[in-house]
């Protein structure tokens, strides 16, 4: 089953003119209409959070609404510029989180998110991840995954919660309490619904097909056929601005794996050829699978760098062939490189005498298709004293950082991943433990080096400002080693409960 | 090759030629010494087989954690050229310790897979690269055909293999003394430090067992922990051996 995110963006125009006009737009808590033409009549074509609390509502006309809320601010809405801005938003994400991802006007998208997810963590995490990254460029968001893009669209617009997962399973209980509004329909029907006497989705979805469709024609059983996924319904990606693109159309279509290997190693060295004219290289690369039911499959596979080998593309897709349904068969392949970058040219050697490095960024790709970008790093150094913020993350390509960790203290090879409450004996304020006892296990302290102070990070957090750590490296009587620290400078109260924890283990 | 075998050209063409017929690239068989005598005398070719598999695994209550053992393998992976690929499905390496084995971040690339299948596939596709200067990675059972598996991976581009056997409950530990294809099998636990004449915790010391060697003996070794290059050494004489002795038995039973 397909697998299908709606991302809903209901405050769209007046965000995106907030954040157009930066520090001149009109506060938050100001309400903001956009006024634009409808027929003849000049009306409120969207309303923001502030306006919509006022009661006004889109459709207002805009001498009433001026009349009736004197401090609302008024501007010119831009239709056409929130349709391309939406675009424009579709193509980043179709960069970002999955290869088939279309504009759902006027206010929202839709992405095929079917086998993408694990890439982000999962589809809860992916979802999370799409709607923070929304707000943080100031726009209000919603997003639901579900079987259908009807599901989806619906129960983002109508649904209680702001990012919500719907099982499959779950679909038809999920849609039944929505009001009829929420499936796609054309306004007349919409209004002439409750003269039957039906609001919401489960009823309607219950009552006899033929009359509906005499009445109202076959939209109301199509869209409804839509959300519970009972009829297809096709998502035509947004195309980035003439990608280099490949296609093949098949008179009978295909199925077999070693088909589909057979036609990918085809069409990659014509795609290799497109971006050696332009002198690229592909960061993103997806092959689309149009099948004669009229799904859609897609394949991503991602590089750290431009690439521009058809070995390694070839491989790199040809991983992948397992994760396609090709349901009752393909007739056409697109292989289409959405993300292309100017390939740098590298010296290959750099001296005649010393050797050159193993190139392994094919290697990188191979298993980041496998275990996802982020589970996939190195560390590098951050300057805390603190141990458990001395490191982060960076990408297992990112040039190489010239700081490194200082070596006057010994560091354990296992940091615990948060520091173990152990009872101890020790005599204040600067003495190891005599001995401690960690997972019910006493253990005696033979020696011991210490303490090396650390000191909170009073520039990140208030209440780190008097904060201390005492670190001892203990050695029991077995010769085990330890990292222990005391929080507090073992004389002052405020410095720290002055309990003893245990951070790492020294090999 | 050793000098012994250098003297005997004959032998030496026999060893050829039945590496020929095992398919072996000669080429690239070549091994990584210790540089401690004792230790590399007691490996066949001298020294820790590139192109193979080993494991390693930590001794005692050690074995949870394997914090010896993660220090020995990245005292080896820091002899090597090259990316260190580390393989790990719970991220507990503190990344400052392995710099003080000679083991540099920029070097070492984690892989954070997910499930026991997603380590040894990626394990697998490391060794098969031949780019990496070693392949570390945490596992917790190995089967025979799956050894066999990274054993030919490793074979056939030249890479170094290094299995840590970890576990989390003390039942898994049963599996460790299942055979694997590995050629080298080792055991490291900690011992205690040699007491220094002011307060203060000397340098770490392990008990090194090789607990497998395909075409070699079993052995054991006290050593020093690696210092800043990743080189063990062999301790000085110990003045209170005895005493040592029976602390270090007593817990190796344990």
């Amino acid at each position: 089953m397909a697998r299908v995110v709606s991302l809903y963006l209901p405050l769209w125009p007046t965000d995106r003119i907030r954040k157009r006009l930066g520090p001149d737009a009109p506060a938050p808590e100001t309400p903001l209409a956009l006024a634009g033409r409808e027929g003849r009549r000049r009306v409120v074509l969207s309303v923001d959070l502030a306006a919509r609390k006022l009661g006004l509502r889109p459709g207002t006309p805009i001498a009433k609404a001026q009349a009736l809320y004197p401090d609302l601010v008024l501007m010119d809405a831009d239709p056409e510029g929130d349709r391309l801005g939406l675009e424009k938003l579709a193509l980043w994400f179709q960069h970002r989180i999955a290869p088939i991802v279309a504009v759902d006007a006027p206010d929202g998208l839709v992405l095929d998110t079917t086998g993408a997810d694990h890439l982000h963590g999962g589809e809860l995490p992916m979802l999370k991840d799409m709607v923070h990254r929304m707000a943080g460029a100031g726009f209000r968001a919603k997003a639901v995954v579900a079987d259908t893009w009807g599901a989806a669209h619906a129960l983002a617009r109508y649904g209680r919660l702001a990012i919500a997962v719907v099982p499959s399973d779950k679909t038809t209980s999920a849609l039944a309490d929505l009001p009829v509004e929420a499936l796609r329909l054309p306004s007349p029907i919409i209004e002439g619904l409750p003269t039957l006497g039906v609001s919401r989705i489960g009823p309607l979805a219950a009552m006899p097909r033929a009359p509906l469709a005499l009445r109202f024609g076959p939209d109301v059983a199509r869209r409804l056929d839509q959300a519970f996924g009972r009829m297809g319904e096709a998502i035509m990606p947004v195309r980035p601005v003439d990608p280099v693109e490949v296609s093949r159309n098949f008179a009978e279509p295909i199925g077999a794996a070693e088909t589909i290997a057979k036609y990918i190693g085809k069409l990659v060295p014509l795609l290799c050829q497109g971006l050696d004219e332009r002198g690229q290289g592909v960061r993103r690369l997806d092959l689309l699978l149009h099948r004669v039911d009229n799904r859609t499959e897609a394949i991503r596979v991602a590089t750290a760098m431009p690439v521009r080998d058809v070995k390694r593309l070839t491989r790199l897709l040809c991983e992948k062939i397992e994760t396609i349904n090709p349901g009752f068969g393909i007739e056409r392949m697109v292989l289409i490189a959405s993300l292309a970058e100017p390939m740098d040219r590298r010296q290959t050697v750099s001296s005649l005498i010393a050797e050159e490095e193993a190139d392994v960024s094919d290697l990188i790709d191979t298993l980041a298709n496998r275990v996802g970008t982020q589970a996939l790093y190195r560390f590098a150094p951050v300057e805390s004293d603190l141990p458990e913020r001395s490191f982060c993350r960076v990408p297992a390509l990112a040039p190489e950082e010239t700081k490194d960790w200082p070596e006057h203290w010994p560091r354990p090879t296992r940091l615990l991943a948060r520091p173990e409450p152990v009872q101890a004996m020790a005599e204040l304020p600067d003495q190891p433990p005599l001995f401690f006892i960690w997972r019910g296990v006493r253990r005696k302290v033979k020696c011991a080096d210490g303490p090396e102070r650390v000191f909170g990070e009073w520039w990140k957090n208030d209440a780190e400002l008097t904060i201390a750590r005492d670190y001892f490296r203990v050695e029991d009587t077995s010769g085990e080693r330890f990292w222990l620290y005391r929080a507090g400078d073992g004389e002052h109260g405020e410095t720290g409960s002055q309990g003893w924890f245990l951070h790492g283990i020294f090999g | 090759m050793t000098a012994e075998t250098a003297k005997k050209p004959g032998l030496e063409t026999l060893r050829a030629a039945i590496s020929r017929l095992e398919g072996h690239c000669d080429r690239r068989r070549t091994v990584l010494p210790f540089g401690v005598r004792e230790i590399d005398s007691r490996l066949p070719g001298g020294g820790l087989a590139l192109g193979a598999l080993h494991e390693v695994a930590g001794g005692g209550n050690d074995a949870l954690h394997s914090a010896a053992a993660g220090q020995f393998c990245a005292g080896i992976a820091a002899r090597t050229r090259g990316k260190v690929l580390w393989i790990v499905t719970r991220q507990d390496v503190f990344a400052p310790s392995l710099k003080q084995v000679g083991l540099s971040a920029r070097r070492t690339i984690y892989v954070e897979a997910s499930s026991e299948v997603d380590v040894l596939a990626c394990f697998e596709e490391g060794l098969r690269h031949g780019g990496l200067g070693a392949v570390v990675a945490e596992v917790s059972r190995l089967s025979m055909t799956a050894s066999r598996r990274l054993q030919l991976a490793a074979e056939t581009s030249g890479s170094l293999g290094i299995a840590i056997r970890r576990w989390r409950r003390q039942t898994d530990a049963a599996d460790f003394g299942q055979p694997t294809a590995s050629v080298t099998r080792w055991r490291v636990s900690v011992l205690p430090s040699l007491p220094l004449p002011v307060p203060g915790v000397g340098r770490s010391r392990w008990l090194l067992e090789l607990i497998r060697a395909r075409a070699g003996e079993c052995a054991d070794f006290e050593v020093e922990a690696c210092d800043g290059k990743g080189r063990l050494s062999l301790p000085a004489a110990l003045a209170d051996r005895p005493d040592q002795e029976t602390t270090w038995t007593r817990r190796a039973r344990a």
